[in-house]
């Protein structure tokens, strides 16, 4: 309905005063009804984050790294996501330095990708094991590890010296996680936080600085 | 007995506009007479609609949406439930069919200028159909939890992720996790019966009132209430949708469930394009499949996700892919409607358009090498062309007269 069609059937004595106060108490309804319902709608909103349950899952977990055998990959669970535990050999680690033309971040620059301690070129705190998120910083998807000399490698790059190449969309990473140039990735692979209990033991998801992450 | 029938339609009329509503729909709806093959699909579309929502209420009947439960609730239903194959079977395929046949229908518009003035909003409705369509079948995908369930809605929260500032939180928010997890299931489950479905019916029916209110275009793109029968204001080109046109949807069902139940019985999984290989092994967070790909009917989009090798820039063509569907109606310029009357330039156009979308779906299922990835990008070129030169080349068009009435 119109203002002209209630202003029809109002007495004849109807000012523009009274018009006014019609347009401003319509207006002053409509917004705080407005406002009621954006309040109305945050428990409903809030209802749909993680609960309190699902915050509180996600204690750290204990790894045995003393089998991992030279160039081989273990993957453990933790949070829902792989955890990578790649195992490099001495050459993989002299490789790394080579690639740095290639890649979108070689110096870990972009923060948040690692903890301080990760932040150099191996990205781990003992240069021969790596730690890191098995999913593709792109979508989501979990990269294949892909050796040097495998078949595979051959058909990512001329010259693979190993990494990890997301099946998805094509992203390609070192053996460090660090991104390629000219993929859909834009940064490197998250490093967790880890400490190490022993030499042949580590502790995924607390930090010795920081406790538990 | 007749007597009986006319008293009772009498009695509800007055309390309810039963004969009103059935004459301003079917039997006094005037359709033009002209209509050919290509005006089935919008019939066979709610057919389909249908035949989603009975087979859909017979399986959440058995399904458990939770994730140590589902992927085996699933293979209850076909091994144990009594038909419990044939209505997963009916409904899996069915999605496929609803695709195809709106895509079938969306390109009966693009080609007789459906969505041109008066039924530019008619088209934004229809576009709103086809975007709840999609977060349909995305959200059902899920509830099977096989490697593709999980890693397809994996890679398509992650979409969200892209958006700068608040776009991690707000996959977080969708999930309900910090993974793709029991709650997003359960959740993804609830919008997938519940919430999707109603939206989806409501629009479906304002889709027909728009369509009742400012009538059928046809092949010719002419507009028969032009021409009235000046005694009973009756369109002369036109017919009553009720009985000519039911008649003709059903001689048009009776074929397509012929081909339904033909992909039912016999390949409901359709060589792994209707149900992916792959979604036959229970989810595992921890291994993405050595190739995944969606079902062929978002491969299209996929490809052009692919195609960018920025992930906001990729999410953003994606996106933009569809949107660009909606500015279709203030995008064409041509004078005349249907292809039949337009010039050489919008038929170059449309084949090339048609080509490209092929195209992205053929190599939105292939894995990614250097060679379809340069395909890719062609291709997306091709398909942004097409609508973003539209309002030049439309214009530039040489077209034919159009005729005052339909012809036969």
């Amino acid at each position: 309905m119109s203002t002209a069609d209630v202003t029809d059937r109002c007495p004849k004595n109807i000012t523009e005063a009274h018009k006014g106060r019609r347009r401003f108490l319509v207006a002053a309804t409509t917004a705080v009804g407005a406002v009621g319902a954006g309040f109305a709608a945050v428990p409903f909103v809030m209802s749909l984050q993680p609960s309190a349950k699902t915050q509180a899952a996600g204690a750290p977990i204990e790894v045995d790294i003393s089998k991992i055998e030279d160039g081989s990959l273990m993957v453990r669970e933790w949070r829902g996501k792989p955890v990578w535990i790649v195992k490099r050999t001495e050459k993989n680690l002299a490789e790394l330095s080579s690639l740095n033309d290639k890649l979108s971040d070689p110096n870990s620059e972009v923060t948040g990708q690692q903890p301080d301690y990760a932040k150099n070129l191996a990205r781990s705190i003992k240069p021969e094991y790596l730690v890191v998120i098995g999913i593709c910083t792109h979508l989501g998807c979990s990269p294949t590890h892909i050796k040097k000399g495998d078949a595979a490698g051959a058909d990512i790059d001329d010259d693979w010296k190993g990494g990890f190449f997301c099946p998805c969309h094509g992203s390609k990473f070192d053996l460090a996680g660090r991104v390629y140039q000219g993929v859909p990735a834009p940064t490197n692979l998250v490093v967790p936080p880890y400490i190490y209990l022993s030499n042949t033991r580590i502790l995924v998801g607390a930090d010795s600085s920081k406790g538990v992450a | 007995m007749n007597k009986i029938l006319t008293a009772s339609t009498e009695w509800v009329d007055t309390r309810f506009p039963l004969t009103k509503m059935w004459n301003e729909h079917l039997a006094q709806y005037y359709a033009p007479k002209n209509f050919n093959f290509w005006y089935y699909f919008g019939s066979l579309a709610l057919l389909v609609l249908v035949l989603q929502i009975i087979t859909g209420i017979f399986l959440a009947v058995n399904y458990k949406p939770d994730a140590a439960l589902a992927f085996g609730s699933v293979e209850y239903i076909m091994r144990d439930v009594d038909y419990g194959w044939l209505i997963r079977y009916m409904h899996s395929t069915g999605g496929s069919f609803f695709f195809l046949i709106i895509y079938l229908h969306m390109f009966r518009a693009l080609m007789y200028g459906s969505y041109k003035k008066p039924r530019e909003l008619l088209w934004i409705i229809g576009m709103l159909i086809y975007a709840c369509l999609m977060a349909e079948s995305f959200l059902g995908y899920l509830l099977p939890w096989g490697q593709m369930s999980f890693w397809g809605a994996q890679v398509i929260i992650s979409l969200f992720g892209a958006i700068p500032y608040f776009g991690e939180d707000l996959t977080v928010w969708i999930r309900g996790d910090y993974v793709v997890a029991d709650a997003t299931l359960n959740r993804f489950f609830v919008y997938h019966v519940v919430l999707v479905p109603i939206i989806l019916l409501a629009l479906v029916a304002v889709h027909i009132i728009a369509l009742h209110e400012v009538g059928s275009n046809n092949p010719d793109g002419v507009e028969i209430k032009k021409n009235k029968d000046p005694k009973t204001g009756i369109p002369l080109d036109g017919i009553p949708f009720h009985p000519y046109y039911t008649v003709k949807d059903i001689v048009g069902i009776v074929v397509f469930l012929i081909l339904f139940f033909g992909v039912v019985f016999y390949a409901p999984a359709f060589g792994g394009y209707f149900i992916e290989y792959n979604n036959f092994f229970p989810a595992d967070p921890m291994k993405t499949p050595e190739h995944i790909a969606p079902l062929w009917y978002f491969t299209p989009f996929y490809a052009i996700l692919r195609a960018v090798p920025d992930k906001l820039l990729g999410v953003v063509a994606m996106g933009g892919s569809i949107v660009v569907l909606f500015l279709l109606p203030w995008l064409d310029r041509s004078s005349v409607k249907s292809i039949r009357y337009k010039g050489w330039i919008f038929k170059f156009a449309l084949v090339l358009f048609v080509i490209s979308f092929f195209g992205l779906g053929y190599l939105g299922m292939q894995p990614v090498t250097p060679m379809k990835t340069y395909f890719a990008q062609l291709f997306t070129f091709i398909y942004f062309a097409f609508f973003l030169l539209m309002p030049w080349y439309s214009k530039m068009d040489k077209t034919k007269p159009v005729p005052d009435r339909v012809t036969d």
